[in-house]
């Protein structure tokens, strides 16, 4: 690994980056250090990474209000809280990663910010709640895969890749909820 | 070779190398300039590839994009942009926002906007739809 010493070096002493106590343990090799590893442009990665987590946050958000809007059936309340779990256990992974990388993952808006930046006031029935998720899974499942070749370790590619899978699988349930008919082509996502 | 000659073969790799680096450049800018937008199409692409972080009228994960076509880089109210995006003096055309979203951080190194648009087809239509939510130039 003798060629990232130069990039550690410069983040410990250059003096421009503070270095979270996460991030300095994750460089003396503690087990989130992986997420570090093979990174030349941490601050870069972190900046991404960072973007993916605000969508996240938004994306527990939207299920929160959704199961509270009284808008939905139990069963669909159902599917939205777990699909809201899988959104919080990508938070919480990418968060790792940011923290490995001597950043500090952003915060969560208020719930405020998020009814009105998803314009919930206009939600009026069940369906419209399912195609406001699906847009926005559809989204998450494109701006992963658009986003890996952005991203600089096979780690980071992967840990991409995997959240892109969870939301093109919850956009196939939701489609299929909503009735929508199944692709006649492939390549669904990315491009 | 004597020193003068050297200095001079030299010179002469540098220009081939750099009328080599330059010509694909400028090939793929013409074929991005011969492609028609379709604004349709675009509009899908963008609620499909843009609106996991984007919206037309709030700041989400990313910047509103009302009136983007034509504007300053960085110039949304309420929104934080990176110190590198804010900072970049892009005015959003065509051609910038063509480069942009084939690579946002080869653009702009240190940008917070990671997705990649490969095809080209796709970014001119997307483009075309970004301009037509631009105000009319005043005249
Ligand atoms: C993963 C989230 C995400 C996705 C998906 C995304 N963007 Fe962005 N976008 C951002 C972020 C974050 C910024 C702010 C970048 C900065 O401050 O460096 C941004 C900034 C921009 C800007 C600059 C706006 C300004 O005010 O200067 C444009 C233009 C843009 N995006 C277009 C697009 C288009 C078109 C798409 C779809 C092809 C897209 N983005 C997809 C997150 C995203």
């Amino acid at each position: 690994m003798t060629q990232h010493s130069p990039t550690r070096r410069n983040i410990l002493f250059t003096g421009t980056q503070t270095l979270s106590a996460a991030g300095l343990m994750a460089m003396m090799g503690s087990s989130a250090a992986s997420a570090y590893q093979g990174s030349d442009n941490p601050a870069q990665d972190v900046q991404l990474l960072n973007a993916a987590i605000a969508l996240e946050h938004e994306g527990i958000a939207a299920y929160t209000i959704a199961a509270g809007s009284g808008l939905l059936t139990p069963d669909v309340t159902e599917i939205g809280v777990r699909f809201r779990g899988h959104h919080r256990e990508h938070r919480d992974a990418l968060a790792s990663a940011v923290t490995a990388l001597g950043g500090t993952p952003v915060e969560t808006e208020s719930e405020a910010h998020y009814v009105e930046a998803l314009g919930v006031a206009s939600l009026a029935n069940q369906a419209d709640v399912l195609r406001l998720a699906l847009g926005l899974e559809t989204g998450a499942a494109n701006a992963y895969l658009g986003l890996i070749p952005s991203l600089s370790t096979a780690e980071q590619h992967q840990l991409a890749a995997q959240m892109a899978g969870d939301e093109a699988y919850h956009a196939a349930i939701l489609g299929h909820a909503l009735g929508e008919p199944i692709p006649v082509a492939g390549m669904m996502f990315g491009g | 070779m004597s020193e003068h000659r050297k200095q001079t073969f030299i010179g002469l790799v540098a220009a081939i190398m750099v009328i080599g680096m330059t010509m694909p450049v400028a090939q793929a800018r013409q074929v991005t300039e011969t492609l028609v937008g379709d604004m349709e199409r675009g509009e899908r692409l963008y609620r499909q590839r843009c609106m996991a972080c984007h919206a037309l009228d709030a700041n989400r994960a990313g910047p509103s994009h009302r009136g983007v076509f034509g504007r300053e880089a960085g110039a949304v109210d309420g929104y934080r942009y990176s110190g590198a995006l804010r900072d970049s003096g892009i005015i959003w055309t065509a051609e910038t926002l063509d480069s942009w979203l084939s690579n946002p951080t080869g653009l702009v190194p240190g940008t917070s906007m990671g997705v990649r648009t490969r095809n080209a087809q796709d970014r001119a239509d997307i483009i075309s739809y970004l301009e037509s939510l631009s105000p009319a130039e005043p005249d």
